[in-house]
C-alpha cells in the first residue's frame, strides 16, 4: 500500500511540474502576455484561497461567510512587512517565505480567535459572526490610516511573487489540504460536519478539531492574501470587503464543497469568465450573476459534489478500458459473435 | 440634552427602518431558512419604482408607497418561483449561493436599466415639522415611525390571528406535517415572499426619502446591517426583529454622534458578535437542545 501510495505521489508530482513547465514556457515565449501572467497568478491565489475555505465551510461544515478577513490580514501583514524589508538587500525568494509566514500566522490566530467563539455557534449564526468578523477587519484597516494608510491602500509593496512561486506555493497548500482531508486527521474533522454530536461520542475532540481546522484555513487563507499583495503591489481596504468573502465561496460552493478538485476547477473558471466577459462590459456582471443562478438550479451540489479526481482511480479506469477493448478485439478476431 | 434628545429621534428614525426590512428578512428567513441576500435589492427595487412613480405622476405619497410596495411584492413572488422554488430540497448552501446571484444579478440589473448615477428622490412634506422647545421632528422622521409601527402591528395581528398566518407558522414548524393538514404549502411560502419583499420595499422607500437618495447599491450596507438586527433579536421572530432594528439604529446613531462616524459600523458588528456570544439564538431567540 505504502509503495503503491509512493508511485502515486509520484505521478502527481510529476504532472504538477509538467504543468508548470508547460506554462512557463509559455510565458518565457512570450506567447502569454503580461496580463495573462498575471490572471494565472491570480487563478493560483483563487486556488489557495478557495481550497482554504472549503477546508472549513466544505470539510468541516461551518458557514464562514468573512474568509477575506483573513485574506486581509494576511496580505495587510505580509505587505508592511515586506516594505520594510524592501531595504534589507535580502534576496527576493526568503523575504516572500518570511512575509507569508508571518502573514499567515497572524491570520491564524485570528482564526483562533474566531474559532472559539464558533464552538458555541452553529449555522447561520456562525456564518453571520464571521460576516461581522469580515467587516470589522475592513473597517479596522480602513481606520487605522497611521498602519495601513486608510482608505487610500498601500502603495509600493515590492512585487516579489513571480509565477513560479506563486504557482509552488499553490501546489504546496493544495496538496496540505488534500493529505490533511485524508488523514485521520481529516476524518475526525469530516466527522464534525456529519455528526458533531456522534463524533463526540465516539471520542473526537470536537473542540480541538474545530479549532484547528480554523486556524489552518485562516492561515492557508492569510498566504493567499500575502501572495495577493506581492503580485498585484497595490492593496486596499475594499479589495477584501464582504463581496470578497462571497466570491470565494462561491468558487467554493460552485467547484463543490468538501471536493478540492471542484475548487480548482471552478476557480481556474470563475477567474477567466468575468475577464472574458470584460468586452462586454454593462452585460458582464448580468452574464456572471445569471451564470452563478443557472449553475445552482442545474446542479446544486457544485461542478464536483464531494469526489474528487484521483490518478489511482483514472488510472484504473484508463486500465479497463484498454483491456476491455482488447478483449472485444480478441473477441471480434475469434468469430465475430456479440 | 437637546442634541441628545434630537439623536435618539433620529436614532428611532433609522431603527425603524431597519426593523422594517429586518421583518422582511426574518419572515423568508423563518420559513425557508434562507438568508434573502437579494432582500436588500429588494428594498432598492421598491424605492426605484417609488422614485419613478413619484417623479411621473401627481399620485400622492401614500398611494406611490402602496404601489411600489405592490410591485416590490410581484418581483419578489416571480424571484420566489424562478430561483429559490425549485431548490427546496438542494443543501442549503446551493440556496444561499443562489441568493447571492440573484442579489448580484438584480443590482447590475438596475445599473443597466437606471444607471449608476443616484437620483434624486423628491422630498415628502405632508405636514409642517412639530417644534417642541429646541427640538425639531420633520414629517418624515414622523410618517417613519408612524408607517414602521402599523405594519409591524399589522403583521403580527396577521400571522398570530388569522388562517394564512396560522399557515405560514405551521409550515415554518414542520413543512410535510403542515402539507398533511391541507396546507398549500408553495402557496403559503409565496405569500410569505410576497410580504417580506413588500415590507423591504416600504423600508427601502422611507430609506430613499429620508436619504433622498436612489442608487442601484444602496440595498447593501442597510440590507447587511438589517439581517444582523434580525439576528441580534432572535431570527425567524418578528418582535426580534422589531427589538434588533431598534438597538441598531440607536447604537448606529449614537456612536456616529458621540464617538466616531468611521467606527460606527464596526461598533454595530461587534455587538452583534458579543450578543451572539452571550446568547447564541440572538436576545428573543430560545435556545434549543439537539437531540442525536
Amino acid at each position: 500500500m505504502d509503495k503503491k501510495n509512493k508511485k502515486y505521489y509520484l505521478i502527481n508530482a510529476i504532472a504538477i511540474l509538467v504543468v508548470f513547465l508547460i506554462i512557463q514556457t509559455l510565458m518565457s515565449t512570450g506567447m502569454l502576455n503580461r496580463y495573462i501572467s498575471t490572471i494565472i497568478m491570480l487563478i493560483c491565489i483563487n486556488i489557495i484561497m478557495a481550497t482554504s475555505l472549503n477546508l472549513s465551510t466544505g470539510f468541516m461544515g461551518q458557514l464562514v461567510l468573512g474568509h477575506a478577513g483573513f485574506m486581509a490580514i494576511g496580505a495587510y501583514t505580509a505587505g508592511i512587512l515586506g516594505i520594510a524589508l524592501k531595504t534589507s538587500g535580502m534576496p527576493g525568494f526568503v523575504m516572500l517565505i518570511i512575509c507569508l509566514i508571518a502573514g499567515g500566522l497572524l491570520a491564524s490566530i485570528a482564526g483562533i480567535i474566531i474559532g472559539i467563539p464558533a464552538l458555541r455557534l452553529k449555522g447561520d449564526y456562525l456564518g453571520i459572526m464571521t460576516l461581522g468578523f469580515g467587516e470589522i477587519v475592513r473597517i479596522a484597516l480602513t481606520n487605522l490610516t497611521g498602519l495601513t494608510n486608510g482608505a487610500q491602500g498601500l502603495t509600493r509593496i515590492p512585487k516579489i511573487a513571480n509565477f513560479t512561486n506563486v504557482y509552488f506555493i499553490m501546489a504546496l497548500c493544495v496538496a496540505a489540504i488534500m493529505m490533511l482531508s485524508r488523514s485521520r486527521h481529516g476524518r475526525a474533522i469530516i466527522s464534525i460536519k456529519e455528526n458533531e454530536i456522534a463524533a463526540e461520542s465516539v471520542g473526537v475532540d470536537t473542540t480541538f478539531y474545530k479549532v484547528s481546522g480554523f486556524a489552518i484555513s485562516a492561515f492557508i487563507g492569510g498566504i493567499g492574501g500575502g501572495l495577493f499583495a506581492f503580485t498585484i503591489g497595490y492593496i486596499a481596504p475594499l479589495n477584501f470587503g464582504f463581496m470578497k468573502s462571497v466570491d470565494i465561496l462561491v468558487i467554493a460552493c460552485l467547484g463543490g464543497l468538501g471536493s478540492i478538485t471542484g475548487s480548482v476547477i471552478a476557480a481556474i473558471v470563475f477567474t477567466i469568465l468575468p475577464e472574458a466577459l470584460r468586452q462586454f462590459d454593462a452585460y458582464r456582471m448580468i452574464a456572471y450573476s445569471l451564470a452563478l443562478i443557472l449553475m445552482m438550479l442545474f446542479r446544486p451540489q457544485g461542478l464536483f459534489g464531494t469526489s474528487e479526481f484521483s490518478t489511482e482511480k483514472t488510472l484504473a479506469f484508463a486500465k479497463r478500458v484498454l483491456s476491455k477493448k482488447g478483449k472485444r478485439d480478441k473477441k471480434a478476431k475469434k468469430g465475430g459473435k456479440s | 440634552m437637546d442634541v441628545l434628545l434630537q439623536q435618539i429621534i433620529n436614532a428611532i428614525k433609522v431603527g425603524s427602518i431597519y426593523a422594517v426590512i429586518a421583518l422582511g428578512y426574518t419572515m423568508v428567513y423563518g420559513i425557508i431558512r434562507l438568508i434573502n441576500f437579494a432582500h436588500g435589492e429588494m428594498m432598492m427595487f421598491g424605492a426605484y419604482f417609488a422614485y419613478i412613480l413619484a417623479v411621473s405622476t401627481p399620485l400622492p405619497f401614500i398611494v406611490v408607497l402602496f404601489l411600489a410596495m405592490g410591485l416590490t411584492a410581484l418581483l419578489g413572488m416571480l424571484i420566489e418561483k424562478i430561483a429559490y422554488a425549485p431548490l427546496r430540497k438542494a443543501p442549503r448552501l446551493s440556496v444561499l449561493i443562489t441568493a447571492i446571484g440573484m442579489s448580484l444579478f438584480l443590482q447590475n440589473l438596475a445599473q443597466l436599466i437606471w444607471g449608476a448615477e443616484p437620483k434624486r428622490m423628491p422630498s415628502v412634506e405632508l405636514f409642517e415639522p412639530i417644534v417642541l422647545g429646541n427640538i425639531k421632528i420633520d414629517a418624515i422622521t414622523i410618517v417613519t415611525v408612524g408607517l414602521s409601527v402599523i405594519f409591524m402591528i399589522a403583521l403580527q395581528i396577521f400571522v398570530k390571528h388569522t388562517k394564512p398566518g396560522k399557515a405560514m407558522r405551521a409550515v415554518s414548524e414542520d413543512k410535510e406535517a403542515a402539507a398533511l393538514m391541507g396546507i398549500n404549502v408553495n402557496n403559503t411560502i409565496t405569500l410569505t415572499f410576497a410580504i417580506g419583499t413588500a415590507l423591504g420595499a416600504l423600508g427601502g422607500v422611507l430609506y430613499a426619502v429620508a436619504y433622498q437618495k436612489v442608487e442601484f447599491v444602496m440595498g447593501i450596507m442597510p440590507g447587511l446591517k438589517a439581517f444582523v438586527a434580525a439576528v441580534l433579536g432572535g431570527i425567524g421572530l418578528i418582535p426580534g426583529a422589531m427589538l434588533g432594528g431598534f438597538i441598531i439604529g440607536i447604537v448606529e446613531n449614537m456612536t456616529k454622534a458621540y464617538i466616531s462616524t468611521e467606527w460606527a459600523d464596526g461598533i454595530v458588528f461587534l455587538i452583534l458578535i458579543i450578543v451572539l456570544l452571550v446568547k447564541p439564538s440572538g436576545i428573543m431567540g430560545k435556545n434549543t437542545k439537539e437531540k442525536v
